[in-house]
């Protein structure tokens, strides 16, 4: 009912610039994107986009100016993982849009809704190698779910509209709208579009029954039933029906990286993340499994180790939005196309006998008092595993938390301790370093009441750490812990495991004084070398409304454990706690 | 194995592109492409002859190009009732001696000759992959100066085989 009221009340809007006459291309762009209720883009004006900032300066949407594109998409992607809309942004032609290239990739592999426009040079010069022109089709034709180029002043309507239905639908991704000059000047009159047309995406929403049934004499026979729950349950909204079927079957849960939250962590059923750097218990559970129901993961290398010995033992029934990804790595004996949100919906709508697991519910219990995670004691520098914990009580769990990627990543993973959904931006497909911090400008453009925490490391942040202008413009209270271990963490982890201690290219003995850096932008900084000192400037400023910067001196040596080494199987965890 | 798989795809620019950027990135083995138009406008039809490891890599070529927005279908026809047929265009060196031997040779491939020059001659032949791989064997000792082909293209049979005809087991075998 409410959702016609809103069909409506979109076509009325929708009448007034038909009735206006001509229009330019740019100003056509703008209405688009009201059209699409765009509230902010993120962007960076040059050359080939003049004409829709100068339509953007004539008929406002909010907009934020990054310093760098890269981080414009990046703030772009925080924006869009814990708002739930789809995150805009607008760069110019050439190096606008390849500086977007790692934005896209790292929204592409982690699913996250984006519309990108990039300007192009003139259609008549398209093809001569003009001033600032790149082939950004061809470019970002495999980053991206679809993507196009406006060639005609009257496509772009349909056009925008269709890419904000493939960005948002179905498994969410970016969409990129490449629109040469000469499109954005033009003028004509043109009708907007509401209906769609795209007979070549259909994405399926409702689960097969016949694979239901399935699922549910498989559940009825299983001893050792586990779940994996990826962010396909955030991107469907289903952290409350996967809650409930947890409940209803008593079935432990592992979390993938990027599905943390999804699940709470405080939950006695929740074992922990799965894959290289998840707990024992978790990954125990995968292996020992005889079912295993996959809900909205993809089962990435990282999660599954080497898939020789993978879930060998089990059924596997995989839930997934994305019919492509069931089957692509682990043969799955039952598939079910769908939703994640849907599928249990439909699930916890039928009968289903709960597994008899009680024995392997106490071997798990049992699992997780032996082996729990762990951290070392003593030595120079703070525990990053206890610096953690800190943040964790100070924000009582309930701060959005970003990272980059790498050994903060996992600390901040295995330890903050994510009970709800959209509280957790990272990198993890693509592993992007430089992505936290303005991931989490744009967590905090999105939720500007909550606490947001950019974890970064300190060679991480400083790859984008030019956003600090961009915090300070717009007095933005994000809070920035930079994990400082005067390295490169994982690579020098790596390299003391498997390379024999051959430290190459990966310390970094001079860095800036991050606290005059952020006092350089008018922002607070401080320096911190023990956990108590930590707790208390985190006490004093984590949970006020300015943004700080805390360099945090952590253990130079400490590694993340426990790990699953390349190459090995779940059960070769190596660095479990010592007994 | 060898899998024929055909997509029905919207006549957009970039398509092919996109498709055999998609078949680079996720290391599918094409052997050969045919594209062309269908009996709709703006629907362009395409066959892929691939080499696969196992039937999941099939199942992921499919899929992967079902993922694609411009693609509307697609089907791996290699197991069904399906006539595929190539163009061969070769140019054979010839002699005053030779070019009666040419003709016979190629007749019961129902090849014509296109084009004659004072040393050669210029075949033209229709038909599945292995019969132009036959009747190139038997042309090669004369020389083939030049060899162009089209790839496959395929359609299925307007009455398919039944169930029941298409797999024969039985105890006896």
């Amino acid at each position: 009912m409410s959702q016609n009221a809103k069909a409506e009340d979109f076509k009325l809007e929708a009448q007034a610039p038909e009735n206006k006459g001509p229009i330019d291309g740019a100003d056509l762009f703008i209405e688009t994107l009201k059209r699409e209720n765009v509230e902010v883009m993120f962007g960076y004006p040059g050359g080939a986009v003049l004409p829709l900032y100068d339509a953007l300066y004539k008929n406002p949407i909010r907009h934020i100016l990054a310093r760098h594109e890269q981080a414009a998409i990046h703030a772009a992607e925080g924006y869009a993982r814990v708002s739930g809309k789809p995150g805009v942004v607008l760069a110019t032609s050439g190096p606008g849009a390849t500086n977007l290239v790692t934005g896209i990739t790292d929204a592409m592999m982690d699913s996250i809704p984006l519309v990108v426009f990039t300007g192009q040079v003139a259609t008549g010069v398209i093809g001569s190698d003009a001033f600032q022109e790149a082939d950004v089709i061809g470019i970002t034709m495999p980053i991206t779910k679809h993507n196009y180029q406006v060639r005609s002043m009257e496509d772009l309507p349909r056009i925008v509209h269709e890419a904000f239905h493939i960005a948002t639908t179905g498994r969410p991704g970016p969409v990129l709208i490449d629109i040469p000059k000469d499109i954005a000047q033009s003028v004509g009159e043109v009708k907007f579009v509401d209906e769609l047309n795209l007979p070549g995406y259909q994405p399926n929403f409702k689960p097969n029954s016949l694979q239901v049934k399935k699922l549910r004499s498989a559940l009825a026979q299983a001893k050792k039933p586990v779940i994996l729950a990826g962010a396909g349950v955030l991107h469907a909204k289903a952290s409350e029906e996967l809650l409930q079927f947890v409940e209803k079957m008593q079935i432990p849960v592992v979390n993938t990286l990027l599905g943390l939250g999804g699940f709470p962590s405080s939950h006695p059923l929740f074992l922990g993340m799965g894959g290289m750097h998840g707990t024992h218990t978790a990954n125990k559970a995968l292996y020992e499994a005889d079912l295993l129901i996959n809900i909205g993961a993809r089962f990435d290398d990282r999660l599954t180790g080497n898939l020789a010995h993978f879930a060998q033992h089990a059924t596997v029934a995989h839930i997934d939005i994305d019919p492509a990804e069931i089957g692509k790595n682990v043969p799955t004996q039952i598939p079910i196309v769908a939703d994640a949100r849907e599928a249990l919906k439909k699930i916890l709508s039928l009968d289903f006998e709960a597994p008899k697991a009680d024995e392997w519910r106490a071997i798990l219990e049992q699992d997780k008092v032996e082996n729990p995670l762990w951290n070392t004691e003593g030595g120079d520098g703070i525990s990053p595993q206890a610096l953690m914990k800190i943040i964790h009580e100070i924000t009582e769990g309930d701060a959005v938390v970003t990272t980059d990627v790498g050994q903060h990543q996992m600390w901040t993973a295995q330890y903050y301790g994510f009970n709800k959904p959209d509280q957790w931006v990272t990198s993890g497909g693509l592993g992007t370093m430089g992505f936290g911090f303005p991931s989490a400008i744009g967590a905090q453009i999105a939720k500007p009441d909550k606490t947001v925490v950019a974890v970064a490391g300190d060679a991480g942040f400083q790859m984008t750490l030019q956003e600090l202008g961009l915090v300070a413009e717009l007095k933005l209270p994000v809070k920035i812990i930079v994990y400082n271990n005067m390295a490169l963490g994982m690579v020098r982890q790596w390299q003391e495991t498997f390379y024999e201690e051959r430290y190459s290219q990966s310390l970094i003995p001079v860095q800036p004084d991050f606290v005059k850096l952020a006092d350089a932008y008018g922002i607070r900084g401080y320096v911190v070398q023990t956990e108590e000192e930590a707790e208390k400037v985190m006490r004093e400023t984590l949970k006020d409304n300015e943004p700080v910067l805390i360099d945090c001196r952590i253990k130079p040596k400490e590694m993340v454990y426990p790990m699953i080494a390349p190459g090995k199987g779940l059960h070769e965890m190596i660095g479990v706690k010592p007994q | 194995m060898k899998r024929i798989v055909t997509a029905t795809v919207l006549n957009q620019s970039g398509v092919l592109n996109r498709i055999t950027g998609l078949f680079t990135r996720r290391q599918f083995n094409i052997e050969s492409i045919t594209v062309g138009a269908t009996e709709t406008e703006g629907i362009s039809k395409m066959t892929f002859v691939v080499h696969v490891d196992d039937d999941r890599m099939v199942e992921q070529v499919v899929k992967q190009l079902n993922k694609q927005i411009d693609v509307l279908k697609v089907n791996d026809i290699t197991d069904q009732a399906i006539v595929t047929r190539e163009l061969a265009l070769l140019k054979v060196m010839t002699t005053p001696q030779t070019r009666a031997e040419i003709n016979v040779i190629i007749e019961p491939f129902r090849a014509t000759i296109i084009d004659v020059a004072k040393d050669s001659v210029t075949i033209q032949v229709v038909g599945n992959f292995e019969k132009i791989e036959a009747m190139i064997e038997l042309l090669r000792p004369y020389g083939i100066k030049e060899v162009a082909r089209t790839g496959q293209t395929a359609i299925k049979r307007g009455s398919q085989r039944l169930v029941s005809e298409s797999k024969q087991f039985s105890i006896l075998n």
